[in-house]
């Protein structure tokens, strides 16, 4: 029997199946964050039962933490209620925790690969739904709602019907100025904000085969945007370079017996998928959103497509169009925007800043923006002051603040104000998203750059 | 957390005719600061019902005394984006125990029959039917029968049937939950565990 990589890791930590229902899959590593954990602990509280397997979780507060003064006492307090349940819950139950201000604190998908959490082969969740970030590496990785939490807390299982299968393969050589995040908007301007629900997506050719594992993590980090539970990339040895040596990666013998493992983790050919794409990475230009959902995207140079020409109804575009501003066959560039925001699981990695420095070297941010620009992980932070990044940024006329989701979701203070434009490097462009009333631009950390040295949407390329 | 049980439901319903809603919608996310799931009703489509001021929007159809129910119909592609479960508890707290569309995304669908909403998921075809005997007549009661696995529309008699695994239907008739089976198999978990390579 030919099998993906994708059947080899879900049908290798299946317990039992359950007759006319889901399989029992075991989880190997968990991670969780203070805003959709309290009540999942409440529920083992109420049940009175343990934890099963501790060491199995890692918790970190990301969601809901200040980017500013984080050696402050955190002002809010339904906010400081939150995280300090999140500390007492992991302190009780023996779970390590990396709370704000600790040395590895940052964003759960940036720091799990950091610490060597992720690991190929893996079966790994989080009651987050960019978790599908760690297929980067070849696990699987996906969201869970809060009873699913408390599920795997008390029992490291879940129970989930196995997805249906998607290969996405793009072959070729990107162009200049094209960067993972282009990639994944393209994928999913083509199969729209729900072309890949039901599916769990593999990336294969050149593309990714090329690129960087921040950038894999970008792309697989985008899969739920088509509504795909999880993507995933075979491992190679970039993968395996990456992950040596970190904290929780194994070492010595049992490095050697992981690998005998991992080395199987590829797609045997012949292997068949329930759906397959192929596209050409000379078509994909540095994206842009225009609309209210991520499918809604385009190359930064085409206009504002017709109401016939995307999924989703016209009632729905219509709606969506009038909430951005913007008009059908309108050009983006030259969009004037408010603020730029730098960051999130999506692109708040080490690569991202640098490619962010390279553009604004040089320049000077433009005065009508406002840009927040947040490291994933105390851990990126420390890589952009030791590389004299930050030192560029100030030159430029930037402030860099502290690791967290910040104005991704905008939970926390950083909430982009009513009817401002921002272009942001994260993952979600839905009403509100960023802040009561905002208007959320889609796009790489160059795009991003490009519009806050010049004030509006700009072309990256022009720029290189 | 228990839910009550569902067998049958006969209501008049919601209607929402608007494609890929998104969880950020129907809960934003500086409403999930609880650390107890209690009050979520409350801001259930926060953004679209009440302006910022606090005062409702007149033409949000929650806030529109004509339409009235426990069943939710929504547009293709319902409860997109995050997987905040958060989403589930607002809908099931502001009273629905039915979300009726022609297509759901898949985390979202998880979190309702977790909790007790039952996703009942139809073709485009009698989607577009319901919208329209709701237009026609807001009193038009739609007949939800889970243990036949079919849904009707009481003013039109058009009916449909529904998938659900047989496993989850026992679980939502019965009001059990996925934690309690899985503890007691607790010792095949910790077998498997003990022979994982990682």
């Amino acid at each position: 029997m030919k099998k993906t990589l994708f059947d080899k890791v879900w049908d290798s930590h299946v317990v039992q199946q359950v007759s006319g229902g889901p399989d029992i899959l075991f989880i190997d590593r968990h991670m969780v964050h203070e805003v959709t954990s309290p009540v999942a602990f409440l529920g083992l509280k109420n049940r009175n039962i343990p934890v099963l397997y501790p060491e199995r979780t890692f918790a970190t507060a990301d969601h809901n933490t200040p980017t500013i003064n984080q050696h402050l006492p955190v002002e809010d307090p339904l906010s400081a209620k939150q995280l300090k349940a999140l500390e007492e819950n992991a302190t009780k139950h023996g779970i390590s925790y990396w709370g704000l201000g600790h040395e590895k604190n940052g964003i759960v998908h940036v720091v799990g690969p950091e610490y060597g959490i992720t690991q190929p082969g893996a079966t790994i969740v989080c009651g987050d739904s960019h978790t599908s970030t760690h297929g980067a590496f070849g696990a699987i990785a996906f969201g869970i709602g809060t009873s699913e939490v408390e599920m795997v807390l008390s029992t490291q299982c879940i129970m989930q019907p196995k997805p249906k299968s998607m290969r996405i393969n793009i072959n070729g050589k990107l162009g200049k100025g094209v960067m993972s995040k282009d990639v994944a908007l393209y994928i999913i301007s083509r199969l729209s904000t729900s072309g890949a629900t039901g599916y769990f997506v593999e990336y294969a050719g050149d593309v990714f085969t090329d690129m960087s594992m921040e950038g894999r993590m970008t792309v697989c980090n985008l899969s739920i945007e088509m509504g795909a539970r999880g993507g995933m990339i075979a491992p190679d040895e970039k993968t395996f370079n990456y992950i040596k040596g970190r904290e929780f990666t194994p070492s010595g013998a049992a490095w050697d017996k992981a690998m005998q493992y991992w080395e199987t983790l590829h797609t045997d050919a012949g292997a068949s998928f329930d759906k397959e794409y192929h596209f050409d990475a000379a078509e994909i230009e540095p994206m842009i959103t225009y609309g209210t959902n991520p499918g809604m995207g385009m190359g930064i140079t085409n206009g504002i497509p017709r109401a016939d020409a995307v999924e989703g109804g016209e009632a729905t575009y219509k709606k969506s169009l009038a909430y951005m501003g913007y008009n059908e066959g309108d050009n983006m560039l030259g969009k004037p925007i408010d603020f730029v925001f730098l960051g999130s699981c999506t692109n708040g990695r080490i690569e991202d800043f640098r490619a962010f420095a390279e553009i604004i070297k040089g320049r000077k941010k433009a005065d009508n923006v406002t840009a927040w620009l947040v490291p994933g992980s105390h851990k990126v932070l420390n890589a952009i002051k030791e590389e004299g990044i930050l030192d560029q940024l100030h030159e430029a006329g930037f402030e860099l603040r502290e690791p967290g989701c910040s104005a991704c979701l905008a939970m926390n203070d950083d909430k982009i104000p009513t009817g401002k434009y921002a272009v942001s490097t994260s993952n979600r462009n839905f009403e509100g998203r960023q802040g009561p009333g905002s208007r959320t631009l889609l796009a790489s950390p160059i795009v991003a750059a490009a519009a806050a040295v010049t004030g509006k949407v700009t072309d990256p390329r022009t720029l290189l | 957390m228990a839910y009550d049980k569902f067998t049958v439901l006969r209501s008049t319903a919601v209607p929402l005719p608007i494609e890929n809603v998104d969880t950020d919608q129907i809960i934003p996310a500086r409403f999930l600061k609880a650390t107890e799931r209690k009050g979520f009703g409350d801001n259930l489509f926060r953004d679209w019902r009440y302006n910022q001021d606090n005062s409702p929007k007149e033409d949000f159809v929650l806030n529109n005394p004509t339409y009235s129910g426990k069943i939710l119909v929504g547009g293709k592609n319902f409860g997109s984006g995050s997987s905040r479960e958060h989403a589930a508890w607002s809908v099931y707290d502001y009273g629905f125990r039915c979300v009726v569309s022609s297509f759901f995304a898949d985390i979202f669908k998880n979190n309702c029959l977790n909790i007790g909403v039952l996703p009942v998921q139809v073709s485009a075809a009698f989607l577009a039917d319901i919208f329209a005997a709701i237009e026609a007549d807001p009193s038009t009661e739609l007949v939800v029968d889970l243990p036949e696995q079919s849904i009707s529309i009481s003013t039109t008699g058009a009916s449909e049937q529904f998938d659900i695994n047989s496993y989850k239907k026992g679980n939502m008739t019965n009001g059990f939950d996925d934690i309690d089976y899985l503890l007691n198999i607790k010792d095949n978990i910790r077998d498997f565990a003990d022979n994982t390579p990682l």
